[in-house]
């Protein structure tokens, strides 16, 4: 791959951005770049991800805070102009509240913070994001919330839906996405969406705590993976 | 002049509020049988320097549309009141 730069924005209370440093790291040609929350740059990055954490202590409500930080105004513009954004988990939560995405994450309905290995199914495979892997095919994707509920109206879950912007699903060992499997109550299973244009992402587990044998799964790498192959163009 | 807004922020009716229902089941458990339903929401003061209360009013639904609410998941009221 020739050179990417991809910047992970820190908020104060990220906790997950150097994971996120460390996955991104791991791949030859593709450099993280640490980008702090009152920042007015994004120094030339070529993705950006939002990582997990509980940015601004998840006050008022998760994300709510952090979506008015100084480099979340050029994120948006970046994001605006087809620049491809990854939310994940926190991150995802930072997505909605700016409007970059469509829906709410509200409290889990068991009400637990659940922290656990999840599996999920990609429903759409056509995106930047996740066309390495197989339609339908099964991942194992850590989780870790408390508000990873996904909700909207009726009418933005039709129109997601009939948009394939559903991009993965809380199913069960088998591919079902039965009640069982859908832990956190989320509506119509769904654990990822993408905006309409399909370049921002955002999507509660974890990939970049896949992205290693030793961390017990790696399907979480081939998301980076097809995200920094489209950012090269490859 | 100074202005007191009292707001409230609230799940819509839609939301299942887990944290109301865990309150319920516990008043429900300390005897309260009657208690049929919970909601909790959040509570807000916010001071507000405005010409008039009509300024200072639009100023509040302002700041519940963009920040202190989530038009999603939540409705907002509120009342203003003067200050001395």
């Amino acid at each position: 791959m020739a050179d990417v730069t991809v910047g992970i924005v820190v908020f104060p209370g990220s906790n997950c951005d150097h994971d996120t440093e460390y996955a991104v790291a791991s791949f030859p040609g593709v450099k993280p770049l640490m980008l702090w929350h009152n920042g007015h740059d994004l120094k030339g990055s070529d993705a950006v991800i939002l990582p997990g954490g509980f940015s601004y202590g998840d006050y008022l409500r998760c994300g709510s805070i952090a979506r008015f930080s100084p480099i979340m105004r050029e994120v948006i513009e970046f994001a605006r102009k087809g620049g491809p954004v990854l939310g994940i988990c926190n991150g995802f939560q930072v997505l909605v509240e700016s409007g970059l995405l469509e829906g709410a994450l509200i409290r889990n309905t068991g009400k637990k913070f659940i922290c656990r290995q999840s599996t999920i199914k990609v429903v759409n495979n056509s995106t930047i994001f996740t066309d390495g892997y197989q339609e339908g095919e099964v991942l194992r994707i850590p989780v870790a919330h408390g508000e990873g509920n996904y909700f909207a109206s009726p009418e933005t879950i039709e129109s997601l839906e009939e948009h394939g912007q559903v991009v993965f699903r809380y199913v069960d060992g088998e591919g079902r996405a039965s009640e069982e499997s859908n832990f956190n109550g989320s509506l119509g299973n769904i654990a990822g969406i993408v905006n309409r244009q399909g370049n921002v992402l955002g999507l509660m587990p974890h990939p970049e705590r896949a992205s290693e044998k030793l961390l017990g799964s790696e399907d979480g790498r081939r998301l980076f993976e097809s995200l920094f192959r489209h950012v090269t163009g490859v | 002049m100074a202005y007191k807004a009292k707001i409230r922020v609230t799940l819509r009716p839609s939301i299942l509020d887990v944290q109301g229902k865990a309150a319920q089941h516990a008043l429900a458990n300390l005897g309260y049988t009657s208690v049929e339903s919970v909601r909790i929401g959040k509570y807000m003061e916010v001071n507000i320097e405005e010409q008039s209360a009509d300024e200072a009013g639009r100023v509040c639904t302002e700041i519940c549309q963009k920040l202190l609410s989530n038009p999603v998941m939540e409705d907002f009221t509120f009342e203003l009141e003067p200050v001395n």
